[in-house]
């Protein structure tokens, strides 16, 4: 099955940082400087044959625009969706046997890891 | 009733929860394998009625229930996939697949998926009723005061979560199964308790949930006899419900357990639940069932309510507190510290708990405080106490209860 991992967690505003800021500091200085944070995760999900589809961290929600279409008229505004504390900062596809796999690959994420939360989708099939 | 209605009957008890759990493995399907277990039923009646009841009924019922899930889904064209799956899977006699945890039986993938921790508790204790134990929807709603669309609904959306989002249909494998075992027991004594000490309501008990959480809970120790805080919670629900004909008076009133008439405690519950902490204890894996459970037994041993150890306890909810953090525990604690050394000593340890505010609005906390109160004759004090607990009772024969102390202190 196909799942979508949507991290949610507080974004850092004073140094404009993204994800990183709430990403392990720990897997970008042990080793390799630049190695992602998220790099370790990629590792532990490939060898448990976990496949990761596809995978992007969001710039800050200051960036976001909202798109609305009403009839022909089109309605833009600035800001994210909801004006919440918790906003997206990023999503992973992954594909794996079912959701206890799903589950075990959102907990072992990075943002889970430091105090974000992981929303686990299942991706509609097309048939 | 004649023979063979009491034998679709019993079967019906013994065997539902197996033959649905096998369709499901079978066809992936849950309300199909539902449908076809309730023709199943529906059939053996005529049939075992014509031609006799057979020497195993559980395994004619899902033979018959199996056919008919292929009758269904060789007509239904457009599930041609699902089709082949059951030919491939349709060898007679045929015993389920050991999964990672070495367990075989159906019926424990089953309570394991209706478990799950990524459905909600309310769907859990639905599913579990529907499908394993076989009520009905309206059943259900009832037992949950809730109306039958309302119940109807809560039952498909969790069927369709477990299609949808792939919850897997087995029993989870080792290194997740200590907290999944914990979330099936979570179901059982939620249903145990909301049984045996309604939430809402006019009626105090509902035996019917008390009964069934006992009888799934027997089945979950027969098929995991290697877990002790199975047995311990079984052995805690029958030594709960043993006391189940004392704890109301003959006019509906709660009876407190020093107050009981202990003639009318259940022997057979008490020995069988005796016997099964006894064995658990011994394998020296103790965790919150079984330390509850050793508590119900403190009571269920003493002849009077005089003869009661509470120094063991008190000794045994400080063990509890370290399984089960919480401040309803520190709450029974205390009680119990007040038996063994006096109301004065529980006194102390209730108003440090009232302190910290973490029991605020548990009408437990001022009715234990106004027991305390009245025992130490502070009666002004104490019906202060009895009012401020009557606001927060949730059921009226505990406000009734309430009411009464509350005329002793007051009059």
């Amino acid at each position: 099955m196909k799942y979508m991992l949507l991290m949610h967690g507080v974004e850092e505003h004073e140094d404009g940082d993204d994800l990183a800021g709430t990403a392990p500091e720990a897997g970008a200085t042990a080793h390799d400087e630049e190695e992602p944070c998220w790099m370790p995760w990629y590792r532990e999900m490939t060898a448990r044959g976990v496949g990761l589809l596809k995978g992007a961290m969001l710039q800050p929600s200051t960036t976001a625009t909202t798109v609305r279409a009403s009839g022909s008229e089109v309605l833009v505004a600035d800001g994210p969706f909801a004006e919440t504390k918790e906003q997206i900062l990023g999503f992973d596809v992954i594909e794996c046997a079912d959701l206890d796999e799903a589950i075990h690959a959102a907990s072992r994420h990075p943002v889970a890891q430091n105090g974000g939360v992981v929303e686990v989708r299942p991706i509609l099939a097309m048939s | 009733m004649t023979d063979v209605q009491l034998a679709v009957t019993d079967a019906f008890r013994d065997e539902w929860g197996r033959v649905v759990a096998t369709l499901i493995r079978m066809t992936g399907d849950w309300d199909l394998a539902e449908e076809c277990a309730q023709d199943a039923f529906a059939s053996a009646l005529s049939s075992w009625t014509a031609s006799g009841i057979p020497e195993r009924p559980g395994a004619w019922l899902t033979t018959t229930a199996r056919n008919r899930a292929l009758d269904r889904l060789r007509r239904s064209k457009t599930e041609a996939a699902k089709l082949q799956e059951v030919v491939a899977l349709n060898v007679p006699g045929e015993a389920p697949p050991a999964d990672d945890s070495g367990v075989s039986d159906d019926r424990l993938r089953l309570i394991f998926t209706c478990c799950h921790p990524a459905l909600t508790l309310e769907a859990r204790v639905a599913l579990t009723l529907r499908t394993l134990a076989g009520l009905s929807t309206a059943e259900i709603a009832r037992a949950f005061l809730v109306p039958e669309a309302t119940m109807a609904k809560r039952l498909v959306r969790a069927k369709h979560k477990i299609r949808d989002a792939g919850i897997p249909y087995r029993v989870p494998p080792a290194h997740l199964l200590p907290e999944r075992v914990g979330g099936v027991l979570g179901v059982l004594y939620l249903l145990f308790n909301e049984g045996y000490s309604a939430s809402a309501g006019e009626d105090l008990l509902r035996p019917d949930l008390t009964a069934e959480a006992i009888r799934l809970g027997r089945l979950l120790a027969r098929l995991m006899p290697d877990e002790p805080e199975v047995a311990g919670l079984v052995a805690l629900m029958l030594m709960q419900d043993a006391r189940r004909g004392a704890r109301l008076d003959s006019d509906g009133e709660l009876v407190s357990l020093e107050d009981q008439d202990r003639s009318l405690w259940d022997t057979a519950e008490i020995s069988e639940g005796t016997r099964l902490i006894e064995a658990a204890l011994r394998r020296q894996r103790p965790g919150p069932y079984q330390i509850q459970a050793a508590i119900a037994a403190c009571h269920t041993e003493a002849a009077r309510a005089a003869d009661t150890d509470w120094r063991q306890i008190a000794m045994l909810y400080s063990e509890l507190g370290k399984f089960v953090p919480s401040a309803v525990v520190a709450l029974n604690h205390a009680v119990a510290v007040a038996m063994a050394d006096g109301p004065a000593a529980g006194l102390s340890v209730v108003d440090s708990l009232a302190a910290e505010g973490a029991l605020d609005g548990y009408y437990l906390l001022p009715a234990t405080r106004a027991d305390l109160l009245r025992r130490l004759d502070r009666r002004a004090e104490a019906a202060d106490a009895y009012r401020a607990a009557l606001v927060l009772a949730p059921t009226e024969p505990e406000r009734r209860y309430l009411r009464r102390r509350l005329a002793e202190v007051a009059g």
